[in-house]
């Protein structure tokens, strides 16, 4: 049985991410029914709570904890600022009074999570903080790979662009590692990690090193809003070097499959042709992404309070 | 496990002539003859009872309702010479206890082939007591359609209902105490075979049939 919160994929146990991988694959059938809502969390109250702009997966989020009939309230506080972190808590604390059952948090900050289930009764879910994790993202990635091969043990993955600032690079790296798979970054220089080899991966410049043998590659998206001083002198030569098209696809092998967690700059990090078509399987992450949240929720939310359960023990 | 493999034949033949030490607690009530024998009876009685066979639908609550749906499908197809559509319905999500009970129960498998719209659906379960598994199955149900009516089978019923459910099918009537527990076993198949035990004391460990677990591709 998995803990009170789901912060990071670090920490997780890899028989918990088992139990959630297994949960959301019997999740996916409710997504292929007329009446897409089972009544498992009727009267519960889910709360997002995003400090960061999001459409994907704030929505996804919602009809996740909709299809499980939870009451979903959405929070969308745009001011961010480190220095505002007693007020962060406020804010928390305040949603807390109202009794949620889950409240799914993101923060551009690296750690906010963590915070806030320090002080809140109710699981917190961490939907992303700063540099550092996106479980969900990571989880949905494992999910479809699984789909897709039938396994994850012994898989190679590559992932490829910006290393640095990628929370989902580092939650997927966290994953694939743990369930067995081999796994393989590149970028440009500037945007690898110095350290990045010690998360027990290899670390690659060139594209094609990173895609020989590959069975799963995995494109970041170039966070053009983020990125603050140069990273790499244009996008056009980023695209040059690292983007995907099916010519450089053939280094890897036939049987690979493309990812990227979106939304994709085309001609970027992705051809055109290869953005809408298989092998990519954008739409298929989305989508079991719905599944992938619903599993999560119905694994931690609305179960008795962690107040509760500290009584329970004491 | 090594040291029965390294074992000479002879000590085999030997080894598989004694019986294997009863396990504590655990009573065999339902041997599989016996339980085949009720479901070829009960597979007479849905025919006798319902004249237009080409709506039948059964819907198998896992584990323990679907290896006895998959004996009834085969049973109807012999005495009535039609192919019975097979569902199986999860009712987990559908519990009335996952607030109170905490923790989460695994969930299982759920493939409805069709719409039950306008169908005679017939339930399938392996034990019945309380009725609150049924009560979720009808609700579960509900959400593929608006069955022309509703049936249900149950290998057993061990009494203790706590909700107004009729079984219309029952294998075989077993009077339990509440702490007692009753479970199918086995999948029917090959060298599996299905038997019904009364677990006196109730042990967690002794389950129902083993379920696929992640990783295994189904």
């Amino acid at each position: 049985m998995i803990g009170n919160d789901l912060l990071g994929i670090e920490d997780l146990p890899r028989e918990d991410i088992e139990t959630i991988l297994a949960t959301a694959e019997r999740m996916q059938e409710i997504g292929t029914r007329e009446v897409k809502k089972v009544p498992t969390l009727r009267g519960r109250t889910i709360i997002n709570l995003f400090f960061e702009p999001s459409t994907r997966t704030l929505s996804s989020f919602e009809i996740a904890g909709k299809r499980l009939s939870a009451d979903v309230v959405n929070f969308s506080v745009s001011n961010s600022s480190v220095s505002k972190a007693e007020s962060i808590l406020d804010t928390a604390k305040t949603l807390d009074a109202m009794d949620p059952d889950c409240v799914i948090v993101r923060h551009g900050v690296a750690g906010v999570p963590k915070r806030i289930a320090d002080v809140l009764d109710a699981p917190v879910i961490n939907a992303g903080d700063g540099y550092h994790e996106h479980p969900t993202q990571a989880l949905l990635d494992l999910l479809t790979v699984h789909q897709e091969k039938g396994r994850i043990d012994g898989l190679t993955v590559a992932i490829i662009g910006d290393i640095l600032h990628s929370r989902v690079a580092r939650s997927n790296i966290y994953g694939f590692t743990k369930m067995g798979a081999e796994v393989r970054v590149a970028g440009p220089p500037t945007m690898l990690p110095s350290n990045v080899e010690a998360l027990g991966v290899k670390a690659y410049t060139s594209l094609r090193e990173v895609l020989e043998g590959a069975d799963v590659v995995m494109a970041l998206r170039i966070q053009t809003e983020r990125l603050e001083g140069a990273f790499f002198p244009s996008i056009r030569e980023y695209s040059a070097t690292f983007g995907l098209d099916r010519a450089k696809l053939r280094y890897a092998k036939d049987d690979a499959i493309v990812m990227h967690p979106g939304p994709v700059n085309r001609g970027v990090e992705l051809s055109h042709d290869l953005a809408d078509h298989r092998p990519s399987v954008i739409l298929d992450q989305v989508r079991n992404g719905v599944a992938l949240r619903m599993a999560v929720l119905y694994l931690l939310s609305g179960r008795p309070s962690r107040a509760k359960a500290k009584d329970a023990e004491g | 496990m090594p040291i029965l493999e390294q074992a000479p034949p002879e000590s085999r033949v030997l080894a598989d002539s004694v019986p294997p030490p009863a396990e504590q607690g655990v009573r065999v009530i339902l041997d599989d003859a016996g339980i085949r024998r009720s479901i070829t009876r009960i597979a007479h009685e849905i025919l006798e009872r319902n004249d237009d066979a080409e709506s039948l639908y059964l819907v198998a609550i896992p584990n323990g309702g679907v290896p006895l749906a998959r004996l009834l499908v085969e049973n109807l197809k012999q005495i009535g010479g039609r192919d019975i559509p097979l569902g199986i319905l999860d009712t987990t999500l559908y519990r009335d206890d996952l607030v109170i009970r905490g923790e989460r129960p695994r969930l299982r498998e759920t493939e409805m082939p069709s719409s039950v719209d306008e169908k005679l659906v017939i339930l399938v379960d392996d034990v019945v007591s309380t009725g609150r598994t049924i009560r979720a199955a009808m609700d579960a149900l509900m959400d593929f359609g608006r069955p022309r009516g509703v049936q249900v089978v149950s290998l057993v019923d061990r009494g203790h209902r706590e909700l107004p459910i009729k079984i219309d099918y029952v294998g075989k009537n077993i009077p339990t105490r509440a702490d007692e527990k009753v479970r199918l076993r086995g999948q029917g198949a090959g060298d599996d075979p299905l038997e019904v035990v009364l677990m006196t004391h109730a042990d967690e460990a002794v389950g129902g049939p083993a379920e696929a677990g992640w990783g295994e591709r189904r």
